[in-house]
């Protein structure tokens, strides 16, 4: 449309050119198209024509017109113009609006043709194929029918073909009947003839042969067969029969006793029990309709029980059946009615209202509800009783059980520990002992050899002759004494070691002695001697007392021990778990 | 349990005297009389040929021996070993022999039913019946052998004839309503004689003694009707067992049915118990086969069997009867009620392994013994209310309200059982093998039943 309307204004530029009247002479919508090239519209000379084209198409359009003829000038109303035109530029929005809106609708319903086309397209399909289904189907019901046809006449066939055995069946029936009457006959007439033969025939016949005759069972003689024993068998007869229903009677009469009895027995019963609910349930019978009668029925009732005892005569019996049945009812009535009402008492709730003893009932439950509460106090005293006699120890002996369970382990390992610590320590006791014994020891054997050494130095400084062999024999007496010297000279060494070492370990054993002091070592030492002079070999035997000490097995604690044995008696621990 | 030893029969011939005090077997041609506490032979009669059929006489004096083929009857008195009697048919032949109730007469049915001879020992006199039917069951004697029922064919018609034994006097003879009559039998009170059609038709009459029909039964038609009728001692129920599978009751009042007993092949009544037969063969292991065992013999190699209680459902093995053949195996054929009254045992042919025992005070299935192999045939003890019921195999099994049971019988070379017998005292049984025999007396041993009580327990029966 707007395209449309855009080739409108160009061609109408184009015509723009020509005066306006030659436009008024076409029709005014066009005209009021092109008021937007006003442009070209209003020209100089034609002011005026454009002023009152411009007032009537505003005047048409419903405004205020721009120019007020009154004052016929071309002074322009300028207040009057520019409300034209803000209505007209409104009036324009509300055009572009509402097209637009038109446009938006148009789409939609366009959308709603498509839709409604596809609905359409689709129940057209449907329809076919139901047409088609409906066709098959017409068209299977008419097999069926063909069919139901078909099979009703196989019924039709087969009920005659029925109907034609049957006959066939009864006609050979009843001619084997026929048949079989006839050979019976014939088979009849030929045993007639055979008996005949053979009561003819003469050599071989029937015959009883009997050594002598016996006597009869009973040892009477036989009778005549005359009129008389006819009779009295017939008499037999009867009084077989009599007495067959003589003693089925009685077995009747029997039973029948046994049943009044039973009945009796429920009448009685139930009578009893009707009376004895009646004062209860007066108040619900009364409600009945044949209430009224009924206490004239008990009395009547009452009265043929105790008749129909002894007589057994139809109407007493009727009677008592009558009664029964009555009582029978009346008793099923108010079963149900019980019945009725235990459940109105279930739906209800827990209000048991029984009728039979209610008294007794509430007696009852009350004297269960206190022993109830007798037994609840009771066990609940018990509880306190076992409570207190529980909790006081308890709360102890558990929290320490606990512990133990928990510390049991812990205090175990540290009970084994403090043993082997206090074993320990009673070692080092020792060994303390024999270190300052050894320490004493070793002082006087140090005193010993300084003394020995001395003389032994004397001797050397003295002859240093040529005969040497005449002194060494008595060198070779104090073979301890190097040890000893040794681990002198590095107490020497470290003087403030040595004061304390007597406190300390049990180095100088006896068993190691022998093993450090062997003649090699001797030999060894004794030869270094000379070599590093005096002091130095000191050093040296101290090497070699600590290997002497590693065949204790002990040596690196040893050695330690020497270090820190400032600090023994705090590092104790540590040496024992190292041992 | 205490068993003789085995002794020979044949034809499955022995029988215990009316009074229970001789046993009376069959060998060959030879009657052999025996002590029925002691088993030794008392007599020993020889006859001329093999015997077909022998029986006591009511006063347990006389013995028949009836030799069908050569139209023989022999008879032979107890006290008097050297008193003879031999009756000859000629050449009209012989069918069957019985006694009369008094001892004195001997019925003898010819060929074809032709007629029956009536021979008294008494007078040696003889008399006919004619027309006699052949049926079923055509001839009974009341309990207390006053009467005799006969069934008649005359005319194409049946008839009933009814006679005092006592001399053979007609008393009554009345048409019956039966198209073709099947059988009859007397009350055991000897007044209502039931009569009933053959299969073709069920319907069953009960007459009088006076020959008044008293009331008809029928349960259903077209089909296969009655195939067996039975009173029970009482004379209270009248049991009716049909080819339909099922067993109607009748009552002797109004003759009307009082129940019905079905045999399903289903059983779902949790209240009957279900005893199955197990059989297993013993697990021989090699301490088994000790020398001990050895010598025990033969029930070291018999399959041996118990009684399981089966929890219901419980399917029976059912044969299915082939329709084309005449007298098709369904049905119940043997019923059986106890000396009391109170049980009643079936046994439906297509379930020929089962064997129903009915409780008649509650109307209602009592027991069910499925056995492994076709039961041959059951008894009643005439005293108490115990089933004994054999099914041709080693073995006697004994039913009992306390419970069940199965009995081996030890004997050499596999003895099986295919008849029994109880003795009237109902203390001892007479088994019957394919040839031999032997009695089985109770002693005080007990035996342990498998118990259909609640409690499961085993009950120690005295057997």
């Amino acid at each position: 449309m707007p395209e449309s309307s855009l080739d409108k204004d160009i061609c109408s530029s184009s015509e723009c050119r020509t005066p306006p009247l030659r436009q008024f002479s076409q029709s005014s919508l066009p005209l009021h198209r092109k008021s937007y090239m006003l442009s070209t519209f209003c020209t100089e000379q034609n002011v005026q024509e454009c002023q009152s084209h411009i007032n009537q198409e505003v005047s048409s359009l419903g405004l205020q017109p721009v120019w007020t003829e009154s004052g016929s000038s071309s002074e322009m109303n300028v207040v009057a113009v520019l409300n034209c035109m803000y209505d007209l530029i409104q009036m324009h929005r509300r055009g572009l609006r509402s097209l637009e809106n038109m446009e938006v609708e148009q789409l939609k319903s366009s959308g709603n043709v498509d839709y409604l086309q596809l609905t359409s397209t689709r129940l057209k399909e449907q329809l076919e194929l139901s047409k088609r289904e409906n066709t098959g189907l017409l068209e299977r019901e008419r097999q069926l029918q063909l069919k139901v046809k078909s099979l009703q006449n196989c019924l039709k066939n087969e009920k005659e073909e029925v109907q034609k055995l049957q006959n066939i069946i009864a006609s050979r029936a009843s001619q084997y009947n026929h048949e079989m009457k006839r050979k019976e006959r014939e088979f009849n007439k030929l045993k007639e003839r055979l008996n005949q033969l053979l009561i003819d025939k003469k050599e071989k016949k029937q015959a009883i042969d009997v050594l002598n005759n016996i006597g009869r069972a009973d040892g009477k003689r036989s009778l005549w067969k005359t009129e008389k024993t006819e009779a009295k068998h017939e008499a037999e007869m009867y009084k077989a029969l009599l007495s067959d229903y003589d003693t089925r009677q009685r077995e009747l009469l029997l039973e029948n006793a046994e049943l009044n009895k039973v009945l009796q027995q429920m009448k009685k019963d139930m009578v009893s029990i009707l009376s004895s609910k009646k004062p209860i349930l007066k108040g619900d019978k009364y409600q009945d309709d044949g209430a009224q009668a009924d206490s004239e029925d008990e009395e009547e009732v009452f009265d043929s029980s105790k008749e129909s005892v002894e007589l057994y005569c139809v109407h007493a019996r009727e009677k008592l059946t009558n009664s029964i049945r009555l009582q029978w009812r009346r008793l099923k009535s108010h079963v149900e009615r019980l019945d009725s009402q235990a459940s109105l008492a279930q739906m209800g709730g827990s209000r048991n209202n029984d009728a039979v003893s209610q008294e007794t009932h509430k007696e009852e439950m009350d004297r269960l509800k206190l022993e109830i509460q007798q037994c609840k106090d009771f066990i609940q005293t018990q509880q306190q009783l076992l409570q207190q006699q529980l909790s006081s120890p308890c709360d102890e002996e558990t929290a320490s059980l606990l512990s133990d369970c928990y510390m049991l382990q812990e205090k175990e390992r540290l009970g084994d520990e403090w043993k082997t610590l206090e074993e320990q320590r009673t070692i080092f006791e020792r060994e303390r002992r024999n270190f300052t014994e050894a320490a004493i020891r070793l002082s006087h054997e140090r005193k010993a050899f300084e003394e020995d050494r001395a003389t032994w130095l004397k001797h050397q400084f003295l002859n240093l002759s040529p005969f040497p062999d005449s002194k060494k024999p008595p060198m070779s007496k104090s073979k301890s004494a190097f040890l000893i010297s040794e681990t002198k000279a590095s107490a020497t060494s470290a003087p403030e070691k040595l004061i304390r070492c007597p406190s300390g370990t049990n180095l100088p054993t006896p068993g190691c002695v022998p093993h450090t002091s062997s003649t090699a070592d001797l030999y060894r030492t004794l030869c270094l001697i000379p070599e590093n002079g005096a002091t130095k070999p000191k050093r040296k035997s101290d090497h070699a007392e600590e290997s002497g000490v590693f065949f204790n097995g002990k040596a690196p604690v040893r050695h330690k021990q020497w270090n820190d044995s400032e600090e023994h008696s705090s590092h104790t621990k540590e040496q024992n778990s190292s041992i | 349990m205490n068993f003789s030893e085995v002794f020979k029969q044949s034809n499955q011939l022995c029988k215990v005297s009316p009074d229970g005090k001789y046993l009376a077997t069959c060998v060959q041609y030879r009657l052999v009389v025996r002590d029925m506490s002691t088993l030794q032979i008392l007599q020993l009669y020889t006859c001329l040929d093999q015997i077909s059929h022998m029986d006591w006489s009511s006063d347990s004096l006389f013995i028949l021996c009836a030799m069908y083929k050569r139209g023989l009857v022999q008879v032979w008195s107890l006290e008097q070993p050297d008193w003879h009697c031999k009756i000859d048919e000629g050449s009209i032949g012989l069918l069957s022999s019985r006694w009369s109730p008094d001892g004195r007469h001997i019925l003898n049915t010819t060929e074809f039913h032709l007629r029956i001879t009536v021979w008294s020992l008494c007078t040696k006199a003889v008399s006919y019946i004619k027309y006699p039917k052949a049926c079923q069951k055509g001839i009974d004697f009341s309990r207390d052998g006053c009467y005799m029922a006969l069934a008649e064919r005359r005319d194409c018609k049946d008839y009933v004839s009814v006679f005092v034994c006592d001399d053979w006097h007609l008393l009554r003879h009345f048409e019956t309503e039966t198209q073709d009559l099947g059988g009859l039998e007397w009350s055991p009170n000897g007044c209502v004689l039931a009569v009933w059609d053959s299969c073709l038709e069920y319907k069953v009459l009960l007459y009088s003694l006076d020959g008044r029909l008293l009331s008809t039964y029928s349960a259903y038609e077209w089909s296969l009707g009655v195939k067996t009728v039975t009173w029970s001692p009482s004379s209270q129920f009248l049991a009716i067992g049909s080819y339909d599978e099922k067993v109607r009751v009748l009552n002797h009042i109004t003759w009307k049915k009082i129940t019905q007993f079905e045999h399903p092949a289903t059983i779902n009544n949790t209240k009957a118990v279900v005893y199955k037969e197990v059989e297993r063969r013993p697990a021989v292991g090699a301490d088994d086969l000790s020398l001990h065992n050895i010598t025990i013999g033969t029930t070291l190699f018999n399959t041996q069997s118990k009684y399981e209680i089966c929890p219901p459902p419980v399917q029976i093995p059912v044969v299915k009867p082939d329709p084309d053949r005449a007298n098709p195996k369904i049905g119940v054929s043997t019923l059986a009620f106890s000396s009391d009254s109170r049980y009643l045992a079936t046994k439906n042919d297509n379930m020929a392994s089962v064997v129903w025992v009915w409780d008649m005070q509650n109307m209602s299935l009592e027991a069910v013994l499925e056995q492994c192999s076709a039961v041959r045939c059951f008894q009643w003890d005439p005293r108490r209310p115990r089933l004994a019921l054999c099914t041709g195999n080693s073995k006697l099994y004994l039913w009992s309200p306390a419970g069940c049971v199965s009995v081996e019988v030890p004997t050499e070379g596999g003895f099986q059982v295919q008849s029994l017998n109880w003795h009237c005292s109902g203390d001892s049984l007479i088994l019957l093998g394919k040839e031999q025999l032997l009695k089985l007396t109770e002693t005080q041993r007990t035996l342990e039943y498998t118990s259909g009580l609640p409690s499961h327990t085993h009950l120690a029966g005295n057997v």
